[in-house]
């Protein structure tokens, strides 16, 4: 009773009042003490109670030219009902069809909230520091760029920004459906949305509140109903058509036996018509306009829908639309982008080729110290794999040159870390490395020091993805890379992957993916995975854009049709998941309903239906159709 | 100019179906959708003429579903 809305309980008080007149007057006031006409005014009083409303509206849509109103289709079918004196059963239909609107109304308000609270994550004040120190509490909206804000333990971070002091870990659970906690620390850059749970972080502000993570993700799920499925779109056209016709339908059920019955004489009539009154006919009509009302069709769909855009949402993927959700469960070519989609997107130092009476360490030690100054990726990750801090006056006279490497006096002696190229030039005795990556050869004065195999790691759960992939429905998985073909060959025969096309340039991938388009079989979709840096054409103009990683990328979430909040691929098979399960329910939703709608208007022509198997046909079946479609809500199952 | 409006008493599925078709008729109207689920209008219209075409829409939905309100 309590979570009712106030129209919802008073419904709820006419079906009551009016189902107790219903039963006192059928068990108690039958026809032999009050008589027949007592009866008709008897049972008006619970029709009254519980139908005045759908009278009203029906005459009222009438005057404004709404025929096929579900109101006018009630109302006609119980004054029918009413007007052949099956009182009881009009008042009964009534009964039961104020019940299942009552219900649906609440399954819908149910599921509505449930994502309302899912997505129950933007703050709703900010701690803002005054220049004096002093605290004051103020709404997120309020808060300047370059503001400072500070984030207590247990609160939400108001808006995006740069911790500047502070040590926490920060729960994404709300926005990434991972519920392992982040460490930040000065310097981090923090998501608005994500809970802080230990430490006080002062916070320096990077983005008003319009533009921060959390609108920007509220505002993508909130709207995601404006593209709508085809199948969606199918069943509200289904809909205009059914309800005319199953009433002309219903016209003719009447009309035409009752002509037959007038006008052919007794010993002439067929047999289904013999020993058949005008009345009978009647009723078999108002069976039909009962199972024409549309809407138990139309609301299960786009209910099963927002349940599976919810629950993907739970899971941290965002689904820009039921469009997208239902393209994804057709896909059948996964065209993955490598680097920071497959690959973690940095290099790291994977092997340590040293030569003669080298070591590794002093191998690693020389190519360290003399990329020193540098600030490519892979003087940084030289530097990582190192661990120490280079002693800066160990190097003098370095000397970059473009394209080739470094050449530095490291103690002394004339150390250069470069590749194939600045081997040939330097003219010493270097080898090729076999393995696949980017090899920094080392020499020290004039002698080959041996080489530094750098490479991009494939993430942990790029293994499972290909597998999973398999497992959901995906024919062909395809990797699009912009680096070298030994590197791409590596990487997709480690991971399995179907296909690779190595050494293409962006404008190259849109061509790929072009070609891959044209090679899927018809009714199948292509889903494009990247990592929303330099790939939105390719987003674009696959069928299903995916961007990962989208946390604190606006581009990514921008360009893409779908967004995983954190940057696994695993996720893309969980997306899958969903969208299968959801088009599954869908698809049982609209069989289920016409099917039994059909059943009940084949059987009511026969005669062999009562109106009471009518209203099941109708709020019945949206009943089971609702608690149906709620099920795509729950993905606990698809939760890593 | 695309914009947005939250709707109140939005009932039953089947009339917000029919509120989008019959809004999407309307002079000047690029596109519309109503979405059941989100209790929403998004409109998608000429801007010179945006507050008569939205007039319109009003009283298209007073037509097919007067206890609808479109809160502007």
């Amino acid at each position: 009773m309590k979570n009712l809305s106030k129209k919802q309980r008073k419904m709820l008080i006419r079906i009551l009042l009016s189902a107790i007149l219903l039963c006192i007057i059928k068990f108690f006031l039958t026809e032999e003490k009050s008589g027949p006409a007592m009866q008709w005014l008897l049972y008006l009083l619970p029709y009254g109670i519980i139908g005045w409303d759908v009278i009203f509206r029906a005459v009222r849509n009438i005057t404004n030219g709404q025929v096929f109103d579900e109101n006018f289709l009630m109302a006609l079918a119980t004054v029918g009902a009413f007007a052949t004196a099956e009182y009881a059963e009009a008042v009964f239909v009534m009964l039961f069809y104020q019940t299942g609107e009552l219900f649906q109304d609440y399954a819908v308000g149910k599921s509505r909230q449930s994502i309302a609270a899912l997505m129950d994550i933007r703050p709703d004040t900010a701690n803002l520091e005054r220049e004096d120190g002093s605290l004051e509490e103020v709404d997120p909206e309020d808060v300047e760029i370059d503001a400072i804000v500070v984030v207590k333990p247990g609160e939400r971070v108001p808006l995006d920004g740069v911790v500047l002091e502070g040590f926490s870990a920060l729960d994404t659970a709300a926005l990434t459906g991972e519920s392992v906690p982040r460490d930040v620390g000065p310097g981090d850059s923090v998501i608005s949305g994500c809970v802080n749970q230990s430490g006080l972080l002062r916070v320096k502000v990077t983005r008003i509140c319009e533009e921060s993570t959390v609108s920007k993700i509220l505002d993508l799920v909130e709207n995601a109903g404006e593209k709508k499925a085809a199948s969606e779109n199918f069943i509200t056209r289904f809909a205009r058509y059914y309800t005319p016709c199953v009433v002309l339908a219903a016209l003719a059920l009447f009309l035409l036996p009752t002509i037959a019955l007038t006008v052919l004489p007794a010993s002439s009539l067929p047999a289904f018509l013999a020993a058949t009154a005008w009345t009978d006919w009647l009723h078999r009509a108002l069976i039909f306009l009962v199972i024409s009302c549309p809407c138990a069709l139309v609301i299960s769909v786009p209910l099963s829908f927002f349940g599976g855009i919810g629950g993907a949402s739970k899971c941290g993927i965002l689904v820009k639309g039921s469009n997208y959700l239902e393209a994804l469960a057709k896909t059948e070519t996964v065209v993955f982008d490598k680097t920071g989609t497959l690959t973690q997107g940095s290099f790291s130092v994977t092997a340590l080729h040293p030569s003669g009476s080298f070591t590794e360490a002093s191998l690693l030690e020389y190519a360290a110290l003399a990329e020193h100054w540098s600030d490519h990726p892979i003087s940084v990750s030289l530097r990582a794999a190192y661990g120490k801090t280079p002693d800066s006056s160990r190097v003098t006279d370095v000397e970059e040159i473009a394209g080739h490497g470094v050449c530095a006096r490291v103690d002394g002696k004339r150390v250069c870390a470069g590749n194939e190229r600045l081997m040939k030039q330097e003219a010493v005795n270097w080898k090729k490395c076999e393995l696949p990556g980017t090899i920094v050869h080392v020499t020290a004065d004039g002698a080959y020091a041996g080489h530094i195999l750098i490479s991009d790691l494939p993430k942990e759960d790029a293994k499972a993805v290909v597998a999973s992939l398999k497992a959901a429905g995906v024919k062909k998985t395809v990797m699009l890379t912009g680096d070298t073909q030994a590197t791409a060959k590596a990487v997709a025969a480690a991971l399995g992957l179907d296909e690779y096309h190595a050494e293409l340039l962006p404008a190259d991938k849109v061509e790929q993916v072009e070609k891959l388009l044209t090679e899927k079989r018809p009714d199948t979709a292509l889903a494009f995975v990247g990592d929303g840096i330099n790939d939105a054409p390719v987003l674009s103009r696959a069928d299903i854009g995916i961007a990962m990683g989208a946390l604190g990328s606006d581009a990514a979430i921008e360009a893409a049709d779908i967004v995983l909040m954190d940057d696994k691929p695993s996720k893309i098979a969980t997306a899958m998941q969903i969208s299968r399960k959801t088009l599954r329910i869908v698809k049982q939703n609209i069989w289920f309903a016409l099917g039994v709608k059909g059943v009940v208007l084949v059987l009511g022509a026969f005669g062999a239906a009562t109106m009471w198997a009518a209203v099941f046909a109708d709020v019945g079946v949206a009943f089971l159709a609702i608690l149906n479609a709620m099920r795509c809500l729950h993905v606990e199952e698809f939760r890593l | 100019m695309k914009k947005r409006y939250k709707l109140t008493d939005l009932d039953c599925a089947n009339c917000a179906a029919k509120m989008e078709a019959a809004i999407k008729k309307i002079d000047g109207v690029r596109d519309a959708t109503v979405s059941f689920m989100g209790q929403k209008l998004t409109i998608d219209a000429d801007d010179a003429r945006f507050d008569t075409i939205m007039q319109e829409v009003v009283a298209t939905c007073k037509k097919i579903e007067p206890d609808c309100v479109i809160n502007i």
